[in-house]
């Protein structure tokens, strides 16, 4: 079985987010890099198919060099490879440039696999868009929000999250899966998986390794104003006896939010 | 001509498909287009009038028996052909589970860039502009589009549903040719929930506990008070779901749901900031904790401090002399 994961740096979750107007960027500074925690859940499951089915996992990121860190986090969690495809264009959030990279990389130069792993969507971009149009282009069963898997030599069946619901999916392999919360339980790095991951050597590919020309990678979303959400304005707050406190909080909703 | 494609689940036609023909409807006009609407899948006579009385003036219904359960690939194969055929300036979807997992695989298909999970969208010297936030709703940004047809997907329970009309139109069924190798990923099954809980992305109020629920069998009281209102369903904060209380689907925040009801309930939840992240564009916001210095205040509309175990009883009480009345 021959897993590929592709992962993503982002800002964990507990960031505050401010806004470089003039660049319509996020400021890097103090903030804290973490493999996307929906990739985790990617990772995870792909070494877990690894252990039940034999084989090798290997795991790409596209973006600057310190996105090395998160590849070897995903080495010290038990990947067997990694690799770093360069890229060091500003965040475009349009998910069709980084589905284009990722299927060129595959048609030319890992043409060789049973199973594409993703997260469902990166914290941050938030666009659940990469998946789908890998998928897409390289013409392979999809299934998305993926919170069960199962694989059995060349079929898989997933359950996928739904509002209110989930659907069962049986697929042939290879196939385009992404991970949702849930899935598994994400392994803590080992001591040794550490030691091994500091010694791994990961190869870069560049954009132009792979025949990719800045023209063809132009983001056909126009980023054009980014800032922060408008700040919400405390309100009211009350502290009284439980049944005076009900009281005023159903009159709030009835004649104010008007939601009863 | 602008295209809103209509997720049909279970016969009925997502009330989030609705809100997108409704704002596609206000967008087309101003752009002097025409509104379409498309069915994808197999015995969807009768729901045509629907789509017609939400603004559409011409229904494409693409029939064909292997597309009666979703598929990714095929239902890509189908809104292709179709888009390819009558080659729509705009197209639109519901960013459901469905839009979500849909809307990208076309896009590449149709290699043009999408904008997902819109939670505005305007008309700017003739073309079209959008607003999507980034970061679980810490930022919001604003794009446009260089690609043609633009493609995007818009937000459920954000833009408000259009009065229903007596409209009709034409009716344009088309047989669509997609073969057994295009629908290797169909769904087999759709697995139901307990209880068929509405979801939380789907409703309009939101009632979520977190940490200081205390337990899981605590959320029945919340269930109790979801109950007595509206389309109303339960939520959690992460540290519920990560607990175990409850499961992952009604997590609200920046690895849950991004939610936008007309009023979110939170009972002791303190309102960290992946948390805050996630329900902060609600129309009203409630809470309920017993810390005074909850950051959840700081965000508002009406705040109790106390005992969230003493209010909630009463609370009910009142709840149902209001909803009775």
């Amino acid at each position: 079985m021959n897993i590929f994961v592709f992962v993503k740096r982002v800002p964990d979750t507990e960031s505050k987010i401010r806004i470089d107007r003039e660049h319509n960027t996020v400021i890097e500074e103090e903030l804290n890099f973490v493999l996307s925690p929906y990739d985790e859940y990617a990772v995870e499951e792909a070494l877990r198919v690894r252990e039940a089915a034999g084989g090798k996992v290997t795991v790409f990121s596209i973006g600057p060099d310190e996105a090395k860190v998160t590849l070897k986090k995903a080495l010290a969690m038990g990947a067997d490879e990694a690799v770093l495809i360069k890229d060091d264009a500003p965040e475009a959030y349009d998910g069709l440039r980084i589905a284009k990279i990722i299927s060129r990389l595959i048609k030319d130069k890992y043409p060789d696999y049973d199973l594409l792993l993703f997260g469902k969507q990166s914290v941050g971009a938030d666009n659940s868009q990469v998946p789908a149009m890998v998928a897409e282009i390289l013409a392979l069963p999809q299934v998305n929000v993926v919170t069960k898997l199962d694989i059995d030599d060349n079929q898989g069946t997933a359950i996928r999250e739904i509002e209110g619901a989930a659907e069962k999916v049986s697929f042939p392999l290879p196939a385009v899966i992404s991970a949702q919360k849930g899935l598994n339980e994400p392994r803590y790095e080992t001591l040794k998986g550490i030691m091994m991951a500091k010694r791994k050597e990961i190869p870069l590919i560049s954009l132009q390794d792979l025949g990719l020309t800045e023209e063809e990678l132009l983001p056909q979303l126009e980023l054009i104003k980014m800032d922060n959400p408008p700040a919400r304005e405390a309100g009211k707050v009350i502290e009284e006896e439980p049944e005076e406190a009900a009281k005023k909080l159903v009159e709030f909703l009835h004649k104010e939010a008007k939601v009863i | 001509m602008l295209l809103v494609y209509i997720e049909v689940r279970e016969g009925k036609i997502k009330k989030a498909s609705l809100e997108t023909l409704s704002e596609g409807k206000r967008l087309a006009d101003e752009m002097n287009m025409e509104t379409a609407a498309v069915f994808v899948g197999s015995a969807l006579d009768g729901l045509a009038s629907e789509a017609f009385s939400f603004g559409a003036g011409k229904v494409y219904i693409l029939d064909n028996s292997l597309l009666s359960q979703y598929s990714p690939s095929g239902y890509t194969e189908a809104l292709f052909s179709l888009t390819e055929e009558i080659k729509p300036k705009i197209l639109l979807m519901a960013a459901t589970a469905m839009g979500r997992d849909l809307a990208p695989r076309l896009a590449a298909k149709l290699d043009v860039s999408l904008a997902s999970d819109c939670t505005q969208v305007k008309v700017n010297n003739g073309e079209l502009e959008v607003v999507r936030p980034l970061f679980a709703g810490k930022a919001l940004a604003s794009f446009r589009f260089k690609s043609s047809p633009v493609m995007a997907t818009l937000r459920p329970n954000v833009f408000p549903l259009a009065e229903k009309t007596e409209g009709t139109g034409e009716t344009i069924k088309k047989e669509v040719d997609v073969g057994d190798d295009k629908v290797k990923d169909r769904v087999a099954e759709v697995v139901r929930a307990e209880g068929n809980e509405l979801d939380i992305s789907e409703a309009e109020i939101i009632i979520s506990g977190g940490r200081g629920m205390k337990g899981p069998e605590n959320f029945d009281m919340l269930r109790e008070l979801s109950g007595i209102l509206p389309n109303a369903a339960v939520g959690a904060s992460r540290a519920a779901v990560d607990a175990e209380w409850i499961d992952h689907q009604n997590q609200v925040g920046q690895t849950g749901k991004t939610v936008s009801p007309d009023l979110y309930m939170a009972f002791g939840i303190s309102g960290a900031i992946q948390h805050l992240a996630g329900m902060t564009s609600s129309k009203f916001i409630v809470a309920v904790n017993k810390d005074p210095d909850a950051p959840i205040f700081k965000i508002a509309d009406f705040g109790v401090i106390g005992d969230l175990f003493k209010i909630i009883p009463p609370l009910q009480e009142e709840l149902k002399k209001v909803v009775e009345e």
